[in-house]
């Protein structure tokens, strides 16, 4: 599980996230919706703790990332906005490297590679540099490496960008094989049809502030709207860029 | 500690299997200097071997209004081509270079010369250019001794004894051993050393913060439940395993090269073997840590590979400054310029090359130097890596 309370962060004169609240259950996928610099990276970053928020508290499994930060990272699996591997080294040393960084045992980062590899169907091409991988392998790659450690909570800035629809729709199963599993998934997007798709739940942010938190159909009922894409922008106001 | 070491094995790794930094690291870095030192050192060497035997050439432009002096130059074994040049002719010719030095007898010589006046003679010659330099200083002696022979001849004939224009005898001890005078020609050497222990981390300490920021695996790698010191600490560790490699290999080839260079043509000897060349490792053992750190520094710094590279090949040209430094007020092994680094492992080389006596106590001090300012860049970047900035 994790939770946001009244987040807050400034970068100078520009006040990114203002007091930003929710929860993202375990064994549901939690979405955050909103157009470029609505503020959603800057939120995750607080989330996995390498901003730290000006006020407010960010918590994983209950545990404070500020205060325990190691801990809390044991039970979270992050892929960045920039999810780049080591070109030099072949897809398996990536996510071995991961492993032990997160200490785990060499014979336990061997067979979690292994299972993940099944799971995430990397075996034609896990004894290959990452330079000549695809985007959409390099991704698959990045997501094995931020589960190595068995996290019960995933997060995800914008993963689809970039991919081609194929791999789109792999990630999309791979993001529900995890929720079937009971983690905790989050993940960030400006893309509707993707969220609405996929979301159990959907925090929609614009202007650093929290819009709506609801589940995807609450949000279409309570605008009255017939489409979701009408409901979304009413919420949003037209002038949001969200596609 | 393990992840200090998990990300050590990683870099070295991965850079094992960069060409970019297998390049700059073992073959550059090292193999330059030994062998652009042993081409210079052994044409400088070769040349004034040749210059001394060789005998002078002078171009004499009117030798017949001199016969006295133009037959005690053939008796000094100069060898003399005759021309007629004007003065301005001489000048074109020693310009043009078809011609090193002219001397020109003009024909008032005679007169004056029989009327015990001074009788003029011009040497024309080039003063910038090093070669015909050597050749007018010669030719200049020459025409001196000749002189004074001739004064001394007028003063004896005339009953006064030549020794009177003599006040002062001075007489020269050159203290400068055979290996000594090798240090003036080799004494910058110990810069390539430096040179290739920083080039030998350059790409590595370039790949390990600004590319890891380029490629974009730096904000993944931050949100690990991972020291950042542990971070740094790895990454400044495999920069100096790619230094210490540098450094052995740059040592090794200078005692290949320097078997090849004919110093003991000059009665020099160059005392550079297998055992000096462990010395100077050990000597500059504690500048590879700051110059790994340094450059880490640097590089965490900067947001693509490209600035990296821009504000770190500046950085390979830090420790020249101490360096000419110490060439141009000549200083010597000191405890007080120890802690200096570059400079005093300069000094502490060219001392060992020198066969003089090294103290324990400086070579401790001089390690202590470079080791505490190392350590403090690395808290600099480790405290840099803990800021958020670094995300960039």
């Amino acid at each position: 599980m994790i939770e946001a309370t009244n987040l807050s962060k400034r970068f100078g004169d520009i006040e990114a996230v203002r007091d930003i609240s929710f929860v993202a259950h375990d064994g549901a996928i939690t979405g955050i919706l909103g157009a470029n610099g609505a503020g959603k990276s800057t939120t995750l970053r607080m989330l996995y703790g390498v901003l730290t928020p000006d006020s407010g508290k960010a918590s994983i499994d209950g545990i404070d990332i500020r205060g325990e930060t190691s801990k809390a990272r044991a039970h979270l699996g992050v892929l960045p906005h920039a999810a780049g591997l080591y070109g030099n080294l072949t897809a398996r040393e990536n996510i071995h490297y991961f492993g032990s960084l997160h200490g785990i045992g060499a014979d336990l980062v061997r067979s979690r590679t292994a299972e993940l590899a099944r799971l995430l169907g990397l075996d034609s091409f896990i004894e290959r540099r990452a330079k000549g991988l695809s985007q959409g392998q390099r991704i698959k790659v990045a997501l094995a490496r931020a589960l190595i450690h068995d996290p019960g909570n995933i997060v995800l800035d914008e993963p689809t960008n970039g991919l081609d629809v194929m791999a789109i729709r792999s990630l999309r199963e791979m993001l529900l094989s995890l929720k079937a599993q009971g983690r905790c998934v989050l993940f960030s997007s400006h893309v509707m049809q993707e969220v609405a798709a996929l979301c159990d739940r959907v925090v929609i942010i614009g202007h650093g502030c929290v819009l709506a938190d609801a589940t995807v159909d609450s949000i279409r009922q309570a605008s009255g709207a017939a489409s979701l894409e009408e409901a979304f922008l009413q919420v949003l106001g037209d002038t949001e860029g969200v596609s | 500690m393990h992840a200090l070491f998990t990300v050590f094995a990683k870099e070295f790794v991965e850079n094992l299997r960069d060409r970019r930094t297998l390049l700059s690291a073992l073959l550059f870095g090292p193999l330059f200097g030994p062998l652009l030192f042993g081409l210079m050192v052994s044409r400088m060497l070769s040349q004034s071997v040749v210059e001394a035997d060789e005998p002078l050439k002078l171009t004499i432009s009117g030798s017949g209004n001199a016969p006295g002096l133009t037959h005690y130059l053939e008796a000094q074994g100069v060898k003399l081509t005759m021309a007629e040049l004007s003065e301005n002719e001489a000048r074109a010719a020693v310009r043009g270079g078809t011609a090193q030095v002219v001397l020109i007898i003009p024909e008032e010589y005679g007169r004056r010369f029989t009327a015990a006046t001074p009788a003029p003679v011009l040497l024309v010659a080039d003063s910038a250019d090093s070669q015909t330099r050597k050749s007018a200083d010669r030719a200049r002696i020459i025409l001196g001794s000749y002189a004074s022979s001739i004064a001394q001849l007028r003063l004896e004939i005339r009953g006064v004894n030549p020794l009177l224009t003599v006040p002062v005898a001075v007489n020269e001890i050159d203290v400068a051993t055979p290996t000594g005078r090798a240090v003036v020609v080799l004494g910058f050497m110990t810069y390539f050393v430096l040179f290739a222990v920083l080039m030998g981390g350059l790409y590595l300490a370039i790949d390990s913060t600004a590319g890891e920021r380029e490629r974009g695996s730096l904000e993944a790698l931050l949100s690990l439940p991972v020291a950042r010191s542990s971070l740094v600490g790895g990454k400044i560790l495999a920069t100096c395993a790619y230094m210490c490699i540098s450094l052995g290999l740059s040592l090794s080839a200078f005692v290949c090269v320097f078997r090849f260079v004919p110093l003991e043509k000059l009665g020099m000897s160059a005392n550079l073997g297998v055992g000096t060349a462990l010395i100077f490792f050990a000597i500059c053992l504690p500048f590879v840590p700051l110059g790994a750190a340094l450059m880490t520094f640097v590089a965490s710094f900067t947001r693509s590979y490209r600035e990296a590279q821009t504000y770190l090949t500046a950085v390979l040209l830090v420790p020249t400054l101490p360096i000419a430094f110490a060439s141009i007020y000549s200083l010597k092994t000191r405890s007080s310029l120890m802690f200096i680094p570059s400079l005093s492992q300069h000094l502490l080389m060219t001392s060992v090359l020198k066969d003089e006596a090294v103290a324990a106590r400086d070579v401790w001090l001089s390690a202590l130097g470079s080791i505490g300012l190392a350590l403090l860049l690395m808290v600099l970047t480790a405290r840099h890596w803990r800021r958020e900035t670094m995300l960039g």
